[in-house]
């Protein structure tokens, strides 16, 4: 009996210790991040061009990139979700887009580069460009946005459904005009989730939308090489010849942390929390 | 409602029906597409290279010797490490989190892990080279770079996927199950041990797996800290290479379709091979259903 209590003690102490250990790390890592980056970080920095040692064009091309990604992938994506939420009858053929939605979200990054780099560089000799790097970057979007509009669109109860159709519209009049608006929420979570994913992906990048930035400052043109800030954080380390390197490389890094927060609780958590406020009306 | 106006929404209706399904067969596409770029590109490798000697040959000297097998080591070897460093503490983290944590500690732990997805993985590996290397090196009195320390970063990147998945398994044990083993007695811990554990083991062990997937796939954090050398590891704490960090490093500097460049192609057709064989594990042999619930 006294051991049985015993090691249910211990057990718990150990549960306690990696629960707080865990979050301790996180703390650590955004301190160290934050830290080491505002020593860095200033108007400067983050706008500038290269040559006052700034990383704006980079933040530039991060924020594009993203943008073109997005257009690539949210239509398909949400497009795929709503198919498998509303339209998908157990068949071969809906088990076949499970499947691949589950196998396409394990590629590694490295290897959605390389049939960017086979498609973008080689097949269509477009050479390393903006465009074909939103699209590589686009495959790693893809696989998520369809299982977060999947689970959005479940969560939106039968009986709304019912009531649309029973009063005579169409299921594609149920699903603009009912499951969409009641589960717009749950999508931009999920879109926010996928681009602070997609801003600090960095392997995808390098062999599609390349290692260098254009001479102009911003420039739209999609058909021009562009680095983003993941990748110019990656270069840096390897290049001897930046200078202060390991400024550039400390100011970035928080820079990139600090983007993806701001999606995070600018946009994620008061979605959230406005949903939870709505389930919680009901 | 006219009658024009009825056929018209019906043919958006059966016009957005389509643009539905075509949006998803796109997602098979883009995976087929994949599959056959990739091992079109790899398999060329063989027209040069003997297949004996990539996966046999441990000396990476082109394009003299192509021997890949310290990539395949290298990336087995890390990945082994990051899941006996991150798995436990991950599963630990869930148990926490779904079964003692009270609930407002809770509350600050799940966005905290999806915080951790949020960090980039160049910066996991900008990280490691400036606070865990010189640690490293100090205690080691060597470089640094190397096996460990990439071992200890991967673990660190897979906790996020290896807490949120055995999580929501353990919280998927219906709860009568619990309430039985603790009305017959059982302390927290047994129940835990003997009840929660067993019933959730597919979630978990899918949760190993998503786990070693993410890290046998990771790149650039690897790449900033195992040192890049393209060799066998001699020790837990030498410097070496993986098959990622080789497609990297090299891709750049190979024209296309030379040997050299052929087998990264190859190196990424295996990775991806690897990937999808670990969904067809989980999803075929681990979640197969042990018991019809009633």
């Amino acid at each position: 009996m006294n051991s049985n209590r015993l090691s249910n003690t211990v057990a718990t102490v150990i549960l306690w210790a990696s629960g707080f250990f865990i979050v301790g790390l996180l703390v650590f890592f955004l301190a160290y991040i934050l830290g080491q980056g505002f020593k860095v970080l200033s108007l400067d920095f983050v706008f500038g061009p290269a040559s006052q040692g700034g990383v704006g064009p980079q933040l530039f091309n991060t924020f594009y990139i993203l943008v073109l990604s997005l257009l690539y992938s949210v239509p398909i994506g949400v497009g795929a979700g709503i198919y498998l939420a509303e339209y998908a009858k157990p068949s071969r053929l809906t088990n076949l887009v499970r499947l691949s939605t589950e196998c396409l979200a394990t590629v590694p990054s490295i290897v959605l580069g390389l049939f960017g780099l086979i498609i973008f560089v080689n097949v269509l000799g477009l050479g390393f460009t903006i465009l074909g790097g939103a699209a590589a970057l686009a495959l790693l979007n893809l696989p998520v946005l369809v299982r977060v509009t999947e689970e959005a669109l479940r969560t939106v109860p039968h009986a709304h459904r019912e009531g649309s159709l029973a009063l005579g519209s169409t299921q594609w009049q149920t699903i603009r005009r009912v499951v969409l608006p009641s589960s717009i929420l749950g999508l931009i979570t999920g879109i926010t989730l996928v681009s602070g994913r997609a801003i600090g992906e960095a392997a995808i990048l390098v062999f599609t939308a390349g290692t260098s930035v254009s001479r102009h400052y911003p420039d739209f043109n999609p058909l021009v090489a562009g680095e983003t800030l993941a990748v110019h954080l990656w270069y840096v380390r390897g290049e001897p010849l930046v200078a202060n390197a390991d400024a550039v490389a400390a100011g970035s890094a928080a820079l990139l942390v600090l983007v993806v927060l701001f999606f995070n609780l600018a946009i994620g958590l008061p979605a959230r929390i406005y949903q939870r406020r709505l389930r919680g009306s009901n | 409602m006219s009658n024009r106006q009825l056929n018209s929404q019906l043919a958006y209706d059966k016009l957005f029906r389509y643009i539905f399904i075509i949006s998803a067969v796109m997602v098979s596409f883009v995976i087929f597409s994949i599959i056959i770029f990739v091992s079109k590109q790899g398999l060329q490798t063989f027209q040069d290279i003997s297949f004996w000697e990539f996966h046999t040959g441990t000396i990476w000297n082109p394009p003299v010797q192509f021997g890949a097998v310290p990539f395949i080591v290298g990336s087995v070897s890390v990945t082994l490490l990051a899941i006996a460093l991150g798995g436990p503490l991950g599963l630990a983290g869930a148990i926490f989190m779904a079964k003692v944590a009270p609930p407002w500690v809770r509350e600050i732990m799940r966005p905290a892990t999806d915080l951790f997805v949020g960090i980039p993985s160049v910066v996991y590996g900008w990280v490691g080279l400036t606070v865990f290397l010189p640690i490293i090196s100090k205690y080691t009195s060597g470089p640094g770079f190397g096996l460990f320390l990439a071992g200890v970063i991967l673990a660190i990147m897979i906790l996020p996927t290896v807490i949120s998945i055995s999580e929501d398994a353990l919280r998927a044990v219906p709860k009568s199950l619990e309430a039985g083993s603790y009305a017959l007695g059982a302390t927290r811990w047994q129940t835990i041990y003997r009840v929660l554990i067993p019933a959730s083991l597919p979630g978990l062990v899918t949760a190993l797996i998503l786990g070693m997937a993410r890290a046998i796939g990771e790149t650039m954090a690897v790449a900033m800290v195992i040192g890049n050398s393209p060799q066998l590891a001699g020790s837990l704490f030498g410097p070496t290479a993986t098959l990622t960090t080789e497609i990297i490093l090299s891709m750049g500097q190979t024209p296309f379709g030379s040997p050299w460049n052929n087998a990264l192609f190859y190196m990424a057709f295996t990775l991806l091979m690897i990937s999808l064989s670990m969904i067809l594990l989980i999803k075929f042999v681990v979640n197969r259903r042990l018991v019809n619930e009633q």
